[in-house]
Formats: structure tokens, sequence, C-alpha cells
């Protein structure tokens, strides 16, 4: 009773973590299944079938690579753009500043169907035909915001005097900034650039309403799948992204810790 | 902001020296154009749809047609407030499950913690929509979850709450709510880390010390010094989920539509621009006054 006590919120938390990891495992485990009739929701028999032909399903790969191709040209743009205002906002005095910040917020405090639905109403009063680029624009647009955020917070967490000290060693502002700052909030451009990445990768909502019958992301091929019987590659597909982010994201801690100890 | 939410405020650059700088101006240009034509013209444009009469083939006029907010909201009002009460049901729940974690994570994991924080944004990894369909599963008729909700009439207390209509758990208000939950409780549980993690452990301590017993001390000390992380976590998960359809389509049925699925298909389906223009634009505006209430409320404002 005692132990249980002093343990509880232990416990609490991870049976929380249970409750958001249990998903993924489900997708794993049902990525192996073959489903009696035409959803993979329950489960049937053991089977690698689905994950020696993951392209098996009609448009399912065309889905993945046109989602890749958009995500890998959005995440570029956001994430120069983005970087761009985060070092105006992080490293500069300007005019203007707090309406920069509020234009920089309102995108992330939008709801997903206001913005995607007020982008479809400027394409249809300027004519504009919907598919791959009205996606990117849209893409571009709601990356943006969360690239600003996760560069200005490693900007503000460095220290200025290396800066100073780089301009005392008689380095001129380009070589500072090339050879000081930029590696400094390199792991801030790398974390919004993967966080771009992973927005336009999975988002729905706003491409929903940006794009055309031959502009299928694979997040839409999901979702037309729902609607008449889901293919057991989507779940090779996920699991797929699951295991490489998870070790992405993991060799890179592991590597920055490993960093750490050395400096330390 | 919503980083300044989660890292706290941060100090304000130092000024350059004297000469006229444009520097900054280059560099926000090309962000700030892409934000202006692609997400402040929108917005000009959706309010004028809103107030145009017109149809899809014989083209919409501007004509100030106040009436489509009356018509939109007359008709589709029970969506609205559905998707204020599914969207804060299901923010107070990710509160209530994200803080012991949260808090076990920024004080007590120790040289886990890293391995914890991977995990917990390691459900992004895999598609939001894959996701929410695993839910399907995990919540069949013939299902373990279901099994166990029978057998503790945990099925009967739903009934009596109304969340469900039968004593299964899919394609109901309960199943909705649960994968909004599920979905939007890594939005809560990364601010709320983020401020927990700042507070100095000898505070909850020093409370100990003063006789505060464990439950006056969380309402003294930890609470108050984790609203930050409260304000903050519960913006990113109520204004998605005030928004999306994802989940009541997947995991409802036709009592659990929400406002963005009206939308969604007055626009896609039913191509009447200037009601869904209308609703669209309502719904923007709730979530907004709802946030500055709220916020001015939580007593937070320097924050956001």
């Amino acid at each position: 009773m005692r132990w249980l006590r002093s343990h509880l919120v232990a416990i609490a938390g991870l049976l929380v973590l249970a409750y958001l990891l249990i998903p993924n495992l489900i997708v794993i485990i049902f990525s192996f299944n073959n489903p009696a009739g035409n959803y993979n929701y329950q489960w049937q028999e053991f089977s690698t079938e689905a994950w020696t032909n993951p392209c098996g399903p009609p448009g399912i790969c065309d889905s993945v690579g046109l989602s890749l191709r958009i995500g890998f040209i959005a995440t570029i743009v956001a994430t120069l753009f983005g970087t761009m205002i985060a070092f105006a906002l992080g490293r500069h005095r300007f005019r203007g500043r707090s309406s920069t910040n509020l234009l920089i917020f309102l995108p992330m405090a939008t709801p997903e169907v206001v913005m995607g639905s007020s982008l479809l109403t400027l394409f249809i009063a300027m004519g504009v035909a919907p598919g791959t680029p009205t996606i990117l624009i849209a893409h571009i647009l709601f990356c943006i915001s969360f690239v600003v955020v996760t560069v200005k917070a490693r900007i503000a967490s460095l220290d200025p005097r290396l800066e100073e000290a780089a301009a005392d060693l008689f380095a001129n502002p380009t070589q500072a900034f090339m050879r000081v700052t930029l590696p400094l909030v390199a792991p801030g451009i790398a974390a919004g650039g993967l966080l771009a990445f992973s927005l336009s990768f999975d988002d729905y909502i706003i491409t929903n309403f940006n794009a055309s019958p031959s502009s299928i992301t694979f997040p839409m091929f999901v979702w037309g799948a729902a609607q008449r019987g889901t293919p057991v590659q989507i779940n090779v597909i996920g699991s797929v992204m699951f295991l490489a982010a998870l070790i992405l994201v993991a060799s890179g801690t592991l590597i920055s810790n490993r960093r750490n100890k050395v400096a330390a | 902001m919503v980083g300044q939410l989660v890292e706290g405020p941060a100090a304000a650059p130092p000024a350059r020296r004297g000469r006229r700088n444009y520097t900054p101006y280059l560099l926000l240009l090309p962000g700030l154009a892409w934000l202006v034509v692609f997400f402040v013209v929108p917005m000009l444009s959706l309010a004028s749809q809103s107030l145009q009469t017109g149809d899809v083939e014989n083209g919409y006029t501007q004509t100030f047609h106040f009436q489509n907010y009356v018509d939109a909201m007359s008709q589709f009002w029970p969506h609205f407030l559905r998707s204020i009460v599914f969207a804060g049901t299901a923010t107070l729940f990710t509160l209530i499950l994200a803080y012991p974690l949260a808090y076990f994570m920024a004080q007590k994991s120790g040289r886990w913690k890293n391995i914890l924080l991977i995990l917990v944004i390691a459900p992004f990894f895999t598609s939001f929509l894959i996701r929410t369909l695993a839910w399907q599963t995990i919540l069949a008729d013939n299902g373990l979850v279901v099994s166990i909700a029978r057998t503790t009439h945990f099925t009967d207390l739903l009934q009596w709450l109304q969340l469900t209509s039968n004593d299964s758990l899919m394609n109901s208000k309960f199943a909705v709510i649960c994968g909004l939950t599920y979905n939007f409780l890594p939005f809560m549980i990364l601010p709320l880390y983020a401020s927990l993690e700042r507070l100095d452990h000898s505070f909850i301590e020093a409370a100990g010390d003063l006789y505060a017993t464990p439950l006056q001390t969380f309402w003294k000390v930890t609470w108050p010094l984790s609203l930050p992380g409260v304000v903050g976590g519960t913006l990113l998960t109520f204004i998605p989920a005030a928004g999306d359809f994802i989940n009541s389509r997947l995991l409802g049925n036709t009592t659990t539509v929400m406002i963005g699925q009206v939308i969604d298909s007055q626009f896609l389906r039913v191509q009447d621009y200037s009601i869904a223009a209308a609703l669209s634009f309502v719904l923007m505006l709730t979530i907004t006054v709802l946030v500055a209430v709220y916020v001015r409320r939580a007593g937070t404002e320097e924050l956001v």
C-alpha cells in the first residue's frame, strides 16, 4: 500500500504512456494480418504478404511518392523562410515586431478547416485550379510558423557573447555568422525542418481542400481507403514511417548525449 | 508565440548600433509575404465569400447578404455547440491524463527523461489517420476493451451518460471524445512538461517542511507554477480539436457530426460556398473569442 502510494504518479504516468503508444503497436501488429474482408480491423491470421508486396493496392505508392515530394519541397522552402524570420526576430530590433509576432502566431491558432477553406475560396475567386501546386502553397504556409517558433527558441537560448567573442577575434560579420552562429543554431533548424516535414507528410484536412483527383497524397489515400476498405499495406507504410523516425530521433539523441558527455 | 508559452518569455534582443538597418526587413520579406498572400488575403476572401449570394453554376456576386450567417447558424448551431463541448471535454481529459505523466517526466524520471520524451512524440511518427483507424480495432465489438467494459458495467455507465447508445463502444460520442483525447494528448504533455521541468523541486520540499499535506503542496505550489504550461497545452489541444473532423468521421456516427465535417461537406460536396464560408468564419471568431477570454481569466496575458 505504501509502495503504491509513493509510486502513484509513476504508475499513472506509465498508463498514460501506454494509452499513447498502444495504437502504434496495433498498427504494427496489424501490418502482419491477413484480413478476411476489405477492412483490416479484426485479427485473422499471420501473414507477411503486405510486407513483401507493399505497392500492391493501386495508387498507394504513387500517393506516398507525391507526399514525399511535397514534403521535401515544403520543408526546404518553409525552413528557409522560417529561419530567416526567426533570425530577424531573434537578432534584430525593428518596427512592426509585435505585428510580425501576431502574423506568425495566427496560423497556428487557426483551425485547419478554416485555413484550408479560406485558401480554397481564394483559389476559387482567382480561378486557380486545385492540384499539386496549391497543396504546396498550403503546406509551406502552415509549416512556416512552426519553423519560426522552433528556430527562434534555439536562437534565444544562445549566448550572445559567443558572437562578440568571434568579433573580438577579428571575424567579420559574415565569418562570425557562418562559423559561430549558424552551427550553433543548426540543431534548431534541423528540428524545425523535421517538424515541417512531418506536418506536411501527415496533413489531411488542409490538403483535402486544395487537392484534385490527380493529386492524391498519402493521407488522402488513407482517407479514401477508410471509406471503401483498408488494405494492409497502409499499416506497412505506417510501421515503416514509425520505425524509421524512431531510429532517426533515437540516434540523434544518442549522438548529442555522447557529445555533451565528451564536452563535459 | 506558442514557443514562448513553452519556453517562457524571451529576453528582447540587444539593440543594434545606430545606423539604419534594413537587414531584418529583408529577412522577413519572403516569409511574411507568403503569410500575407496565402493567409491574410484568403481570410479576407473568406469573409467576402460569406457575404455573397449566388451558386456554383451562375457565379457569385458580392451583396453583403448577412442573412447567410443567420441561415448558417440556424441550421448548424447544434454542430457548433457539439464541437465546443467535445473539444472542451477532450481538453479536460488530456489535462487530467497529461499531468501525471508530465510531472513524472519532469521531476522523477532521472536518466530516463530523454527516452520518455521520445516515446511521447513517437505517436506522431505514424500518420494521424492511420492511428485513428487503429482505434476502430481497439474499440471493436468483439475486442478485449469492449468485453472488459461490459464485465465492469462501464458500458452501462456510458449508456447512462448517453455517450453511447448500446453496449458497444465504436461509432459513439464516447469513441469520438476518446479519439480526440488520444490524438491531442502530446500537445498537452509537452508544454506541461516544459513548465514542470523548470519547477524547482526545493519549493515542493519547502512546502513539506512547512507541514503542507501533499494535496496542499500540489494546489498551492505545483499547480500555480505549472499554469503557463496548462494554458499553453489547453490552447494547443482545444483549437485543433474544435475544428477536427477526422475523429468524428472515423469513430463516430450521424449524431456526432462536428462543425469541421459540416464545413468540409458544405464546401466540397454541397458546394454552397457562402454558407460554408460563413460557418468557417464563425468558427474562427468563436475560437478567437473563447481563447481571448480564457487567456485573460487565466491571468497569463503576457504569455500570448
